[in-house]
């Protein structure tokens, strides 16, 4: 964290201001269909600040805003956050050199982007530079839209601007890299068809949980497939 | 939504960073698991499109939400901006609504 290279800094910081803006408006959108969903300002400020992890912040409000129960909203969220511990793991070395106050600071901001940035870099400095730049710039971007998202949202009706369609977009925009794999479009063939499938039979939230199941299709290992990493949001 | 949900999800989520970055770092974490979790969003996410466009509780329903996801998909195909997908794809269901 303490030598930063300034040419390198640069390109990560118009790197990051390009995936911020991005950011910005996804937050704000999080922040409208949060308060929409019944949150507070000061609650959807708190996810956003503390849970930063953009699709499980909407999954969760998704399934409250259409009656589903806590528990599925809750176990939905944490679910899709499990990726960022296997994200760690190569993250692990950029944090392993600075104190534990940054290290413990550092494990928020490890999240699809700023993975993706670290990753396409080898040298131990610059890969530093970009995970420190990169991820205060797109926290900041993500709380500030949050923010002024919901505050516009306590002041309008969502179904009134479509809205409420905005979940399906902002989701369908965050699974598209998750399809490049095979198996990735394995597990969201069988997620779609499950979630519908069981929607008249479940409490409203439940099927979600058995989408997930679809991540059994990982059991196989794939021949020299990557997994994917989303990119428009935490 | 409670204080309760949010601190509670910002611990679990946190918690899971932690686990790899600092707690597992660089030592092993099985591959089979991995992989499995790196699938979670292709799952779900899909469970939740589906969901969000085509149920209403627990019916189903083909409004003009689904003509904002067909929008929204062609325009994720065409790889086109972010900001673009959300303005059509919302722009779409919310035009349909006032002129339908």
């Amino acid at each position: 964290m303490h030598h930063f290279r300034a040419p390198d800094a640069r390109r990560f910081i118009s790197a990051s201001l390009m995936i911020g803006i991005a950011f910005v408006i996804f937050g704000a959108s999080f922040g409208v269909l949060s308060v929409s969903a019944g949150a507070s300002v000061a609650q959807s400020c708190a996810m956003s600040l503390l849970v930063f992890t953009g699709a499980s912040q909407m999954s969760a409000v998704s399934v409250l805003a259409s009656g589903g129960t806590v528990a599925s909203a809750f176990g939905g969220a944490v679910l899709l956050s499990g990726r960022n511990a296997v994200y760690g793991l190569a993250m692990s070395p950029v944090l392993k050199q600075g104190s534990l106050a940054s290290r413990l600071l550092g494990a928020q901001w490890v999240i699809d982007e700023t993975t993706a940035i670290v990753s396409a870099e080898t040298d131990p400095t610059t890969r530093r530079t970009g995970f420190w730049i990169s991820g205060a710039i797109l926290y900041a971007s993500w709380n500030i839209g949050t923010l002024l998202g919901a505050l516009v949202g306590t002041s309008i009706n969502p179904s009134d601007f479509g809205l409420d369609a905005a979940f399906p977009v902002m989701f369908t925009a965050m699974i598209a890299p998750h399809l490049r794999t095979s198996a990735g479009r394995k597990a969201a063939l069988f997620g779609a068809v499950a979630a519908v499938a069981l929607a008249p039979f479940m409490p409203i939230g439940l099927p979600i949980l058995v989408s997930a199941l679809g991540m059994l299709f990982g059991m196989k290992p794939t021949s020299s497939e990557q997994p994917a990493m989303t990119d428009g949001a935490p | 939504m409670t204080w309760t949900f949010v601190l509670a999800l910002s611990a679990c989520a946190y918690g899971l960073k932690l686990l790899g970055a600092v707690i597992i770092g660089q030592r092993e974490m099985p591959l089979v698991m991995q992989r499995c979790l790196l699938l979670i969003p292709a799952a779900l996410l899909a469970g939740l499109i589906a969901k969000d466009t085509f149920t209403t509780g627990q019916s189903y329903a083909i409004d003009a939400r689904a003509a904002g996801l067909a929008v929204a998909v062609l325009a994720t195909w065409r790889q086109l901006p972010f900001v673009v997908v959300i303005v059509a794809g919302v722009g779409t269901t919310a035009l349909i609504r006032v002129f339908v």
